[in-house]
């Protein structure tokens, strides 16, 4: 009894020394830095209010929201929204479309880039090479709106992608309000937009590549293809990993806002995305709870998503984000 | 120099030829806007499809009815004050966070940047964030532009990076000669890495152009709109609107002139970005470079 007294005394002593020994730490860091940490507070304070305030407010998923009784007072609905989510026709149809659009843009707009960075190191006249940087990188700093506006333009049965499908012998259609083209569309003027900006970091990545390895490479008989398989790509290896990471991480939220600004109800059955039923259900319709829910599901596949990213290829090839 | 097989030359000739193409296939839908705009309302009109060369008598009717029409006037001044105040209040704010993140010793530094990070990859989305700027109190108020989307992540996260560069021995020595941390941060920290400042600031001037989604959610009011807004509803819905406005046209014209408003304020929302782009061009390349380099 005694000796099991003592040693509870003796942990709780413990624990309390460690704690005054943590406090003093913190003051004498405060006291020394504490002009630092002034300058530090409107950004930890920004990220309070604006980041983790919504985090916050994701409860709301789990309740009944109304705006009158504010996120603390709403009552408690449990997994209410999930379900109903889950059991709406439109449950499968925005995760499919959400994986396909960002999958066939991973397909296209990953590798693409790196080629055209290939296909322009192999450049030697150097004014052609940064005229044609210079024009492929322009059309990356066009607003998204203004690309969208181009597009619905293009698209028109009587626009440019119209007498094309003439040209060829086709009856033209107005290409935004055929479900069929909505993917194609949206990959092809992501690609528009990124090729050249895309491949910035890769040409970069390319000119780090230390030449005397192509010169062994030479004097080993290995002509200009060899030479890409085994020096070119594995010097590009660790930069195309943490895109790839970097991508596969963003693959459940990105680009939403073209596919607000491009679709109507025509091809929901193609274009609507998790993001842009959210935004629908929330914004819309002041569906805030719903909303919430399935917004949450989104954030917790992506967040999943990055995080196994990462692991798979910190085990497979050492390059990680973390 | 070696000599090039026959194979490489072929080579060489296709890929000159490839890109050619890649650079017209980049080019062409500007190029269209742009000869659309100078055309004449009633040829663009009945004739749609590929425009190589501007159609009929070369007209600046389009940009005449862009440039009275008091709602592109308040948009585009809207939109200088949001990049203006935006990038102003996002840089000093990533400045002095990146400033004190990037210094060594200071016990509670790991856990925001933690902190920091992890909102990277989870985020409270769209609802949340929207209920957020509405208790605050925001709605239809110029800040909720501003204030909600000050500071950007990665931003802060390259501006730290650069920080870290800059050596302890100059802010020591700083210190020592007893100037106060706010000072050696802007006179001594800050000019060593003014290539990355200048590069953080054309990012989030960037940002604030091309600004439309927030815009949307949080103002209701026309006349704090920044052009982009005004220019989704334009482009994209159609709106006679902006039509309204112009009264030297005939109510039979207007449709033929829509086209070509359409063409016109295309241009005079892109081209300010694209004519300052190729002179700022190496300072956007130096700042996708440092935002490759991994912590």
């Amino acid at each position: 009894m005694s000796v099991q007294n003592t040693q509870q005394l003796q942990t709780s002593h413990s624990t309390i020394s460690k704690f005054n020994s943590w406090r003093n730490m913190v003051a004498k860091d405060w006291y020394k830095h504490w002009e630092l940490y002034l300058m530090l507070i409107p950004v930890v304070a920004f990220y309070l209010i604006w980041c983790y305030g919504p985090m916050y407010g994701i409860i709301i998923a789990f309740k009944d929201f109304s705006p009158r009784k504010g996120i603390w007072g709403s009552e408690w609905a449990g997994l209410k929204y999930f379900m109903e989510f889950f059991d709406s026709p439109y449950a499968w149809r925005v995760i499919r479309n959400t994986i396909l659009i960002n999958f066939w843009n991973l397909v296209f707009g990953f590798p693409l880039p790196i080629i055209f960075a290939l296909l322009l190191n192999e450049v030697k006249n150097q004014f052609y090479k940064r005229t044609v940087q210079t024009i492929t990188y322009m059309p990356y700093f066009v607003s998204l709106v203004v690309v969208c506006g181009i597009i619905v333009d293009f698209a028109a049965s009587d626009g440019v992608f119209g007498e094309i499908t003439k040209m060829l012998g086709g009856t033209p259609t107005n290409l935004l309000s055929d479900p069929k083209y909505f993917r194609t569309i949206y990959v092809g003027s992501e690609l528009w937009q990124r090729l050249g900006w895309d491949s910035i970091i890769f040409l970069a990545a390319l000119s780090g590549i230390n030449p005397e390895l192509y010169e062994a490479a030479t004097i080993d008989g290995a002509g200009r293809f060899k030479q890409i398989i085994h020096v070119t790509i594995p010097g590009i290896m660790p930069t195309m990993v943490i895109l790839l990471i970097l991508r596969i991480g963003a693959m459940m939220n990105v680009g939403f806002e073209k596919i607000i600004l491009l679709y109507n109800p025509l091809v929901y059955e193609t274009a609507d995305v998790v993001s842009s039923y959210v935004y629908r259900k929330g914004i819309v319709e002041s569906n805030f709870s719903f909303a919430t829910a399935v917004g949450l599901f989104n954030s917790a596949i992506n967040f999943l998503l990055v995080v196994s990213a990462n692991w798979f290829s910190r085990k497979m090839t050492e390059t990680s984000l973390w | 120099m070696m000599r090039q097989t026959t194979g490489e030359k072929v080579f060489a000739v296709f890929n000159y030829i490839l890109l050619f193409i890649i650079c017209i296939i980049c080019i062409y839908p500007l190029w269209h806007v742009a000869v659309a705009s100078i055309s004449d309302p009633l040829i663009i009109y009945a004739k749609r499809g590929f425009y190589l060369w501007p159609m009929g008598e070369i007209s600046l009717k389009g940009y005449e009815l862009v440039f009275q029409d008091p709602n592109i006037i308040s948009g585009f001044l809207n939109t200088l004050l949001y990049v203006g105040v935006g990038t102003a209040l996002g840089l000093v704010l990533t400045i002095m966070g990146a400033y004190v993140l990037s210094r060594k010793g200071l016990y509670w530094n790991s856990l925001v940047m933690k902190l920091i990070v992890f909102t990277m990859y989870f985020q409270g989305g769209l609802i949340p964030f929207f209920i957020m700027v509405k208790n605050m109190g925001l709605m239809d108020s110029r800040l909720a532009i501003i204030l909600p989307t000050a500071v950007n992540t990665w931003n802060l996260i390259v501006m730290r990076t650069a920080f870290a560069t800059v050596p302890d021995s100059l802010i020591e020595s700083a210190k020592l000669d007893g100037a106060s941390e706010w000072r050696t941060m802007w006179v001594i920290a800050v000019p060593v890495i003014q290539a990355t400042v200048a590069v953080i600031a054309l990012f989030y001037a960037v940002g604030r152009w091309n600004e439309w989604f927030n815009p949307s959610l949080f103002l209701t009011s026309k006349d704090k709109w920044p052009l982009q807004l005004l220019l989704r509803e334009i482009l994209l819905k159609n709106s006679t609107q902006a039509m309204t406005q112009l009264g030297s046209v005939g109510q039979s014209q207007q449709e033929m002139y829509r086209l070509l408003v359409k063409y016109c304020t295309i241009m005079v929302a892109t081209v300010p970005i694209l004519v300052v782009y190729p002179f700022l061009q190496r300072y956007f390349i130096h700042g996708v470079m440092i935002g490759s380099i991994k912590e």
